[in-house]
Parts: structure tokens; C-alpha cells; sequence
């Protein structure tokens, strides 16, 4: 039987905004597959997001929603979670919003280790403002304010995340959207803050100044260039030059998580008194 | 015996025309009509779910019994 994603979008709210082609609503169905897998109260689940294309979701979903401030959503969705620990609290953002505008906000949630999951959908591009490059596009790739070739190295989500503390980091692709569902169930299941960074697709501003000449062929690069983790293993160096690994790349269950910390803390300060 | 076909529906108002389902098809069931996918060959299908999965737009269901 056909999955019934519309039980989970606000009626009236599709066809969605985003381009032809873009990954992003692969994204969602992937989210809205997992959700139902774990069978999440839709009154106990806020999806939280900032500014831009990926920021755009949390609007057609049908469960606890807040658009915030550009790069802003770690830090109303550390709010949420702070005021209802028992809420399941999910953070949708791309490249840009989440490494760059948000990029402080992002790391410090990942030392935290607050019981969080942040999608990151990196398209690897600024797609909503017109394709300015990002902290994500690859080194000499081009963007509408490089039109030379980027000169920046460019951010790996997943090990920034790893770094500043995050306890699950996993990544997967628009292409594999089968393995979407299964990384995010995952995440929202880890006790503590989880990354799932989903290497996207952007046709419109990054594929048509990259010579990608279709939504296909980003789509097909996406397959080339991925390899799983335990594929990785028996790979050499050279051999996973540009490649991108996929699948649950961290996880560390050991380290305790923010708010049943800071419920100590009121514990301590009530018995003070 | 006599193969049950599923039943492909595609929501027009939905598709974009990114041409995802075509291409992912395994079998060549779907093709472009102007800008809109369609059910070219229904007989082929083989019920594996990738045009739902994969469609962007939320514009294919396969109903199978």
C-alpha cells in the first residue's frame, strides 16, 4: 500500500515551494517515513528550523512547528527542549543556516550534548537568496559570488560536529533515500544531541554553474561519490579521495545529556534554600 | 496466472516535471507528458516503489493491494 505521507502535512500546504528536482522534498518524505516508524505523538514533536529552502519544512508539517531567525534555530529549539524535556525536538536547517549564520549556535549545541537531532540538508549552496557560496561548496566550485572558482576550503559537517561534542553524527544522501529514514530514526532515538547530515542536491543554483547538466546527473555524482562506512574501512587513501563516507559515522553513548544535568542543578539550587 | 497490476497515480497539480521518476524506473513504466509524468507502460511495473520513494514532490502513490 502507497505510504500516506499527506496524514503528516497541513492540508492545503502542498505543492511545496521548492524547485523541481530539489532533494529537500525527498528530505521531508524520509523525516515523515521516520516519524511514523517510531510512531511520534504529533503533539509531543516540534520541528524547529531558521532561514532558507531547508528552513522551509517544519511549515508543512503537521505537528509543533517554530520558524525562527536566520541560524537561530539551535537556540529556540535549546528553549523548547529546556522548558519540555519530554518533547521530541527536531532541527531542520541547511549548509548555510546551520555552519555559517548559525555556526556558533550549531557548535555549542553539540557540546551541550542536549537531547536534540539536526537534520542538516547540505546542498553545498545559499539556493533561497540565489546561490552565494557557502562554508560547504567544495573548493573551486562555482557560485554566483565566485564565479572563478571558490577559493575556501570547504567545512565537513560531520566532523565539525564530532569535534565540538556532538554523540551521533551520521550522513546520508538525497540519492539513498531509502537509508534517509532509518539514519534519522536513529538520531531521534540517541539520547543526547545527533547530527544527520543529508548531502543534498541544489539544480538550480549550484548544478547549472557546476556542469551538472540535469537533476540526474547530481543525483548519479550523489551515488558516485558515496561510500558506506564499512566499505570505507577496506578502502586506501587514494582511493577515497573526494568521496563523501555515509551511513552512522559516530556515536557515543557515555556522555550525559544537558537536560537531565540541569535538572540536577535545580535539584541542588531548590535544596539550597 | 493472471499478474496484478498496482494502480499508479500521479497528482498533476504536484509534479514538477524533475524527471526523477522516469529515470529511476527500472523498467520504463512512466514517460513525460508535456511537463507532467505519466503511466506509459503499466503492465511493466514491478511494483518496487522507487517513483514513490524518490518523487520530490509528494506526486506518485502505487496503490498495490
Amino acid at each position: 500500500m502507497a505510504f500516506d505521507y499527506e496524514k503528516y502535512i497541513r492540508p492545503g500546504k502542498l505543492p511545496h515551494i521548492w524547485c523541481p528536482g530539489c532533494g529537500h522534498g525527498i528530505v521531508m518524505k524520509g523525516l515523515i517515513r521516520a516519524m511514523d516508524s517510531l510512531k511520534l505523538d504529533m503533539a509531543q514533536t516540534a520541528i524547529v528550523s531558521g532561514i532558507g529552502c531547508a528552513s522551509r519544512l517544519p511549515g508543512y508539517m503537521d505537528c509543533c512547528t517554530l520558524h525562527t531567525a536566520h541560524g537561530r534555530a539551535a537556540a529556540f529549539a535549546t528553549g523548547v527542549k529546556l522548558a519540555k524535556p519530554e518533547m521530541n525536538v527536531i532541527l531542520v536547517g541547511g549548509d548555510g543556516d546551520g555552519t555559517a549564520i548559525g555556526g556558533n549556535h550549531f557548535i555549542h549545541a553539540c557540546r551541550r550534548n542536549i537531547d536534540m537531532t539536526y537534520i542538516i540538508l547540505n546542498n553545498k549552496i545559499y539556493g533561497m537568496t540565489g546561490g552565494q557560496f557557502s562554508p560547504t561548496t567544495p573548493t573551486g566550485a562555482k557560485a554566483s559570488t565566485t564565479p572563478y572558482g571558490n577559493p575556501d576550503p570547504c567545512f565537513d559537517i560531520a566532523k565539525l560536529a564530532i569535534g565540538a561534542g556532538a554523540t551521533f553524527v551520521a550522513r546520508g544522501t538525497s540519492f539513498h533515500a531509502n537509508q534517509i529514514d532509518k539514519l534519522i530514526a536513529e538520531a531521534i532515538q540517541h539520547k543526547g544531541f545527533s547530527v544527520v547530515e543529508i548531502m543534498d542536491d541544489c539544480p538550480t543554483t549550484y548544478g547549472r554553474r557546476n556542469k551538472f547538466k540535469s537533476v540526474i546527473e547530481m543525483m548519479n555524482h550523489l551515488k558516485e561519490i558515496a561510500v558506506p562506512v564499512k566499505a570505507a574501512e577496506k578502502m586506501t587513501a587514494e582511493q577515497l579521495q573526494g568521496k563523501v563516507l555515509t551511513g552512522v559515522l559516530y556515536k557515543d553513548e557515555t556522555k550525559t545529556e544537558y537536560t537531565a544535568e540541569y535538572a540536577k542543578v535545580i535539584e541542588r539550587a531548590k535544596a539550597a534554600k | 496466472m493472471e499478474k496484478k497490476l498496482p494502480k499508479i497515480e500521479i497528482i498533476e497539480k504536484y509534479c514538477k516535471g524533475c524527471h526523477i521518476c522516469v529515470e529511476f524506473c527500472p523498467t520504463k513504466v512512466l514517460e513525460m507528458q508535456g511537463f507532467v509524468a505519466a503511466v506509459k507502460n503499466l503492465e511493466a511495473c514491478i511494483k518496487c516503489m522507487q517513483c514513490e520513494l524518490r518523487c520530490p514532490d509528494f506526486a506518485i502513490k502505487v496503490i498495490t493491494e
